[in-house]
């Protein structure tokens, strides 16, 4: 990574500002940068210059970066989905101090960076985390001999702020999902005293996590979340409602399967799986790969990778609408049952009749005649 | 709990076992009432029985007589479109439709969601409309007991429930439609105990009372 290459011939006060002159980004460049970031922050146009100010002297955040139970695609997304951009190069101005993907040191070096960063920054520095933490042994991850649990516990406490990273911190993901072998849990199932911001996503857009960055550089603070615990700006929106194929749902007209006529008129993928109605991102709107498309735009259902346990929502292909489990076999079971008490309850009615028709006593004139005159 | 983790409890066993406990009480109940049985007519008979039943179960779709019509008019009215919307959101938007597919494994082209979202409105407003006329008619104000105002607020659920995650309204929609799918779930447990059941019955007793009457002649 640049930022850590980049370490011995940038001084640590350098301001952002500085850092993106001279990486030849112009002032036009950057106020663009601002308001683009202001606008999907849904701050108003007012804030862009107090965004600009902001960043303009913003001193490098000591960031470390953690990667837990995690396959490292977060990183990836972060860091190679397109070309070198000003969100990028903002990445690169945090001073990311340990990153063990991507830092150049190893073993008791890299150790030994995050331990100073720690110690240096002591109550400042950002926290971000990617991957889940197994709780079933501590055996299952662990990073130069310490576990997953005592890492976060020890780096947690000394942080400003956390920053989940990807569905997997942020509420357990993929190794969370059933039968979820290694107790895999959430890194806000383990802090509970520290601002969290979730970043989920498989793996989150690049710009949402450049964005909670610009916020922190700008206010100081953490954005406004949602009840689970993202950044409102950029997961307050519903992919079913900004979807470019949400004419076609309300139309009625419909993909079957993925090479019909529907397919191929780019319908509704609903009945296909799509998850796109119970998902709250930024897909529709911030796009993937430069802006060049989203998964529904490519011909595939929302997986809902930004939810907690979209692995386990009844399976990518099934549609929202179906029930999961064991639905027709209950039905049977019901029939079953149904019939069985039904037949018991109906002969225990006639045998009831039968016995009150066999104790009946006949009254014959006679008889009414005889208890007339008595 | 999450929004995803109700939906989808909701879309596994609870919806399964609202199901179960459904179906289970409609066999039941049709069980009883078939095999009560009926005494052997040992009159001569006056004509088919069977015709009279089909026929009735069609006229009953009509009111009687003008003055019965006069005077439940808007019970006829709000009745009738409660029940056409209902019929519509039920069986023609398309996420009901994969519903009724997964289990029978037939389907059929939905409607667009606009016009059945006009039914929903259309079938709200009318049973809100039955409701009113309910309490503020003092002799069917009588005549309610608490069963009629369960069996209304579990069947109008479904649907103030269904047409709020559909615009997304008050909850997110994870949220909503885990609560559509328990109001639903609530109303299967419900139904085949209360007069809900007059789904399945109301056909029984109008062939019922039809046939019975063809058998002895009455000329319809």
């Amino acid at each position: 990574m640049t930022a850590i290459k980049a370490e011995s011939r940038r001084p640590a006060d350098e301001t952002l500002g500085e850092a993106l002159r001279s990486h030849g980004i112009s002032r036009r460049g950057f106020l663009k940068f601002c308001a683009t970031t202001a606008s999907l922050m849904a701050l108003p146009p007012a804030m862009i210059p107090v965004v600009a100010s902001a960043l303009e002297k913003a001193r490098r955040p000591s960031v470390i970066w953690l990667s837990f139970q995690e396959c490292t695609g977060c990183t990836e997304s972060l860091t190679r989905s397109h070309a070198t951009t000003i969100e990028s190069l903002i990445f690169d101005h945090i001073s990311l101090d340990y990153h063990h993907t991507l830092q150049a040191a190893s073993g008791t070096a890299a150790e030994a960076a995050r331990e100073a960063a720690m110690r240096d920054n002591h109550g400042q520095y950002l926290l971000i985390v990617d991957g889940s933490i197994p709780l079933g042994n501590p055996g299952y991850s662990t990073i130069a001999g310490v576990s997953n649990l005592d890492m976060l516990r020890e780096t947690a406490e000394g942080a400003a702020g956390i920053i989940a990273i990807g569905t997997c911190a942020a509420y357990g993901g993929l190794p969370h999902a059933a039968p979820n072998p290694t107790g895999a849990v959430s890194v806000s199932e383990i802090i509970t005293d520290k601002p969290i911001v979730n970043v989920p996503g498989c793996p989150p857009i690049p710009v949402v996590i450049t964005g909670v960055l610009t916020h922190f550089l700008t206010f100081g603070t953490l954005p406004e979340l949602d009840s689970i615990g993202r950044p409102m700006a950029f997961y307050g929106q519903n992919i079913h409602d900004r979807c470019y194929r949400r004419s076609f749902y309300d139309r009625g007209l419909f993909a079957e399967t993925f090479d019909d006529e529907g397919a191929r008129k780019g319908w509704c993928l609903y009945k296909l799986g799509c998850k796109g109605p119970v998902t709250y991102n930024a897909c529709a709107t911030t796009k993937w790969n430069n802006g060049t498309s989203f998964p529904i735009e490519s011909g595939h259902p929302c997986l809902g990778c930004s939810e907690p346990d979209f692995w386990d929502m009844g399976g990518f292909y099934r549609t929202l609408s179906m029930p999961t489990g064991h639905f027709s076999t209950a039905l049977g079971y019901g029939v079953a049952i149904g019939a069985a008490a039904g037949l018991a309850s109906a002969l225990l009615g006639r045998s009831e009749r039968d016995k009150a028709r066999s104790a009946h006593e006949k009254v014959s004139v006679d008889d009414l005649d005889k208890g007339g005159s008595s | 709990m999450s929004g995803a983790e109700f939906l989808l409890w909701m879309r596994g066993p609870g919806i399964s076992f609202a199901a179960l406990f459904f179906i289970a009480g409609v066999v039941l109940r049709l069980i009883e009432i078939l095999m009560l049985g009926r005494t052997k007519n040992l009159a001569e008979l006056r004509g088919s029985g069977s015709t009279a039943g089909m026929r009735t179960i069609a006229t009953r779709f009509l009111p009687a007589d003008a003055n019965t019509f006069r005077r439940s008019l808007p019970t006829i009215v709000l009745g009738y479109l409660f029940h056409i919307g209902l019929f519509v959101v039920i069986f023609l938007l398309t996420p009901h439709i994969k519903l009724f597919q997964s289990v029978f494994h037939i389907g059929w082209p939905g409607l667009p969601t606009p016009v059945v979202d006009f039914f929903t409105v259309v079938a709200l407003v009318s049973m809100l409309g039955l409701l009113w006329r309910r309490v503020s008619n003092r002799l069917l104000r009588f005549l309610s007991t608490g069963e009629d105002y369960l069996s209304w607020a579990v069947t109008f659920m479904p649907l103030l429930t269904g047409y709020l995650s559909y615009h997304h309204l008050l909850l997110p929609y994870s949220w909503m439609l885990g609560i559509h799918i328990l109001s639903v779930a609530l109303l299967l447990v419900i139904f085949p105990f209360t007069k809900l059941m007059h789904s399945f019955t109301l056909f029984i007793a109008r062939y019922y009372n039809g046939a019975i009457a063809g058998e002895k002649g009455v000329q319809q």
